[in-house]
């Protein structure tokens, strides 16, 4: 799933300063999952945004809602008939969505409330991790079912670099070196000779580094 | 091997069967170049050739390219350092041809330090290619004159093409075959990660001879003397993919107040004494990084002088 | 002005051992403060971070959860579980400006009367130092 880290609370009220009744949006989509931006989450916004105004002596009002998911325009539609009642809309959701409120509110002044980072997955309860670049041509069949692109920290694909150390990459003791995982892998299949191969360098055209990207399903546009 | 690849020194050094001995020198944090060149006297006349470092450990300094093709102008010959870490594909096909059209010929291929390390954490990382696909890269260019998308290069650089080699970074067992992968991909020379633990090293370097790697490549062993004992511990537990003995520690602490350097430059030479002897070295790689005052000494007590006419 | 307010407190106390012991200190005739609006879970891990939360924007002076000793949770890990959501609360309130010992996790077994009275006396007596929550005291002036 996308991973996001909820903003620093003083950096959302900074934003809102101004306001005096805003839409706290969450998403049930991935920002639930990773425990950042779901109902309960907005819950808690909600209530920090309030005590700290009513601190301030300058009430915020906020109202509480959660979209099934921001990335598909039937959900966002669903506030048509309310979104301008509010000073501001907050969104939880992962980039995509307060983009899509953007896009289909144009006079409206939508915010970003978490810092979205990667795609990764749960290792354990309360943590997540990366393991996707999306750099569109995906390869991880050849290291053994793990991406170097998106793992190593200098996305190699002839590693490990000089500077592994214990199974970790140089820059951090708990960052995996995950070139000593699929060379290990490899030594114990027996097939250490499928990183003796020189790959070409990689095509970052299907990556960001083309350009904005876009992926169309003929067989069910109109 | 026969025939000259770039018609550098240091290549005319290795193919003579004589003892190579390199130095290195790191570029000023600054375009002063008088201080570059205050270093370089130390060198000149006691080294095949002189590593130009590139941004090393992601600190700025003036480039490697520039520093190097002011070394040819010095009468120095540099082995000129370049990392993937921060150019693509285009600006580093584009400075090495650059650099050969200032005279350098000779190069060293490398992953690079990550950014993080460095003076300036923040910046955008790229890492194109890596450093196994820039030695194919060079040697594309150098042997078929084409550049990395098949187009013909006017005026091919003929690079000496070297690469390093990391002997006691993880997993240990893996290293003699990305050793090999590097020479496959067109490594003429390697230049070792400075070296303290011999034993381990011997046991390297058997490996490397029996896979048959000593015959395709020349192998310069990386010496760095020890100045103190506080550099050894820094060394020791703070720089990735080094490997520092403790009776290498201990030897630096026995040696008294005052006598560190000393022994740490005894320790140097007696290394290098071995290295001259052992199966599959073709020389040494000398990093007095910030000492290069004390290279003639070194070289003189290590009878390396006077270096062959080339 | 911090000695004549009267702090109002609530205390989140847990069935099998603080709210236990608050029965116990009641049949030993122990005496502690009137500040302390007692509400029962069955496990501190039933509180959540909204409930900590909710309770200084309503206008608590004073929060805590009473549980039972670590390692000794009736439902095991419950109270492992709270005391990082207390953590959490206090973080977010220091973030926006807000006194963080207003919000505290104890741990007392059922045996201990003499303790649910002496957390008691002790949260008030600190509460009542550091004075009224701020949202209050706003809507009072």
């Amino acid at each position: 799933m996308i991973v996001a880290d909820r903003k620093p609370v003083p950096e959302i009220l900074e934003m809102v300063s101004n306001d005096q009744n805003i839409l706290l949006l969450g998403c049930k989509g991935c920002v639930t999952v990773c425990n950042t931006g779901g109902l309960k989450e907005v819950q808690v916004l909600a209530s920090t945004l309030k005590i700290a105004r009513k601190k301030e002596g300058n009430p915020l009002k906020i109202k509480e809602e959660v979209l099934e998911r921001q990335c598909d325009p039937e959900y966002i539609e669903e506030i048509r008939d309310s979104y301008d009642n509010y000073d501001a809309i907050i969104s939880m959701a992962c980039g995509v969505g307060p983009q899509f409120l953007s896009e289909a509110y144009p006079d409206q002044r939508v915010l970003p409330a978490v810092n979205t980072t990667f795609f990764g997955g749960a290792v354990r309860h309360g943590v997540w991790e990366e393991r996707c670049a999306g750099c569109g041509t995906c390869g991880i069949h050849h290291f053994g079912g793990l991406c170097p692109i998106a793992r190593c920290s200098k996305s190699l694909l002839h590693g490990p670099c000089g500077g592994s150390a214990n199974g970790s990459c140089e820059i951090a003791k708990d960052v995996e070196c995950i070139w000593d995982m699929i060379v290990r892998k490899k030594m114990e299949q027996g097939r250490l000779d499928d990183l003796q191969q020189i790959r070409s360098a990689k095509d970052w055209l299907t990556a960001r580094d083309g350009g904005p990207r876009r992926s169309i399903r003929e067989e069910l546009t109109e | 091997m026969s025939t000259l690849k770039s018609g550098s020194r240091l290549e005319k050094v290795l193919i003579s069967g004589a003892f190579a001995f390199t130095g290195e020198c790191g570029p000023p944090k600054g375009a002063n170049v008088d201080h570059l060149k205050e270093k370089l006297e130390h060198l000149k006349g006691n080294v095949d050739a002189v590593n130009v470092t590139d941004n090393q450990t992601a600190v700025v300094r003036m480039s490697s390219a520039a520093a190097a093709a002011i070394m040819v102008q010095e009468g120095v010959e540099p082995n000129f350092q370049m990392v993937c870490r921060d150019r693509n594909r285009l600006a580093i096909m584009s400075d090495i041809l650059g650099a050969y059209a200032l005279g350098v010929r000779n190069m060293l291929c490398l992953s690079g330090d990550h950014q993080r390390f460095g003076n300036h954490p923040e910046s955008k990382n790229v890492f194109d290619i890596d450093s196994m696909q820039l030695i194919a890269m060079v040697k594309r260019m150098r042997d078929e004159g084409k550049f990395l998308n098949e187009e013909d290069i006017d005026g091919p650089p003929k690079m000496f093409i070297g690469a390093a080699c990391n002997p006691f970074a993880d997993p240990c067992e893996f290293r003699p075959h990305r050793l090999a992968t590097k020479i496959a991909a067109g490594a003429d020379f390697i230049q070792t990660q400075c070296i303290y633990n011999m034993e381990k090293f011997r046991d390297f370097m058997k490996k490397a001879v029996d896979m048959g790697l000593t015959q395709k490549c020349y192998i310069l062993a990386g010496v760095t003397p020890m100045k103190s004992v506080g550099m050894a511990n820094y060394m020791s537990k703070m720089v990735p993919g080094m490997d520092v003995p403790a009776s290498v520690i201990n030897r630096l602490k026995g040696a008294g107040k005052g006598k560190v350097a000393e022994e740490g430059i005894k320790l140097a030479l007696e290394q290098i004494e071995e290295f001259k002897a052992m199966e599959g070295i073709a020389g040494v790689h000398l990093m007095a990084i910030e000492w290069e005052h004390r290279v003639p000494e070194i070289a003189e007590r290590a009878g390396v002088l006077p270096r062959p006419q080339a | 002005m911090a000695d004549s307010f009267d702090p109002k407190i609530v205390a989140f106390c847990c069935k099998y051992c603080a709210y236990a012991a608050g029965d116990l200190a009641g049949s030993m005739r122990l005496s502690y403060p009137t500040n302390i609006r007692i509400i029962q879970v069955p496990c501190t891990g039933r509180v959540d971070i909204i409930h900590l939360l909710r309770a200084i924007e309503d206008g608590a002076d004073g929060v805590y959860v009473a549980g039972c000793l670590e390692g000794e949770c009736h439902f095991l890990t419950g109270n492992l579980k709270t005391k990082k959501k207390v953590t959490f609360v206090r973080q977010t309130l220091e973030e926006i400006g807000i006194e963080p010992e207003r919000v505290q996790m104890f741990n007392l077994s059922s045996a201990m009367g003499p303790r649910f009275a002496e957390i008691a006396t002790e949260m008030t007596a600190k509460i009542s130092k550091l004075g009224p929550n701020v949202v209050e005291a706003r809507k009072a002036a």
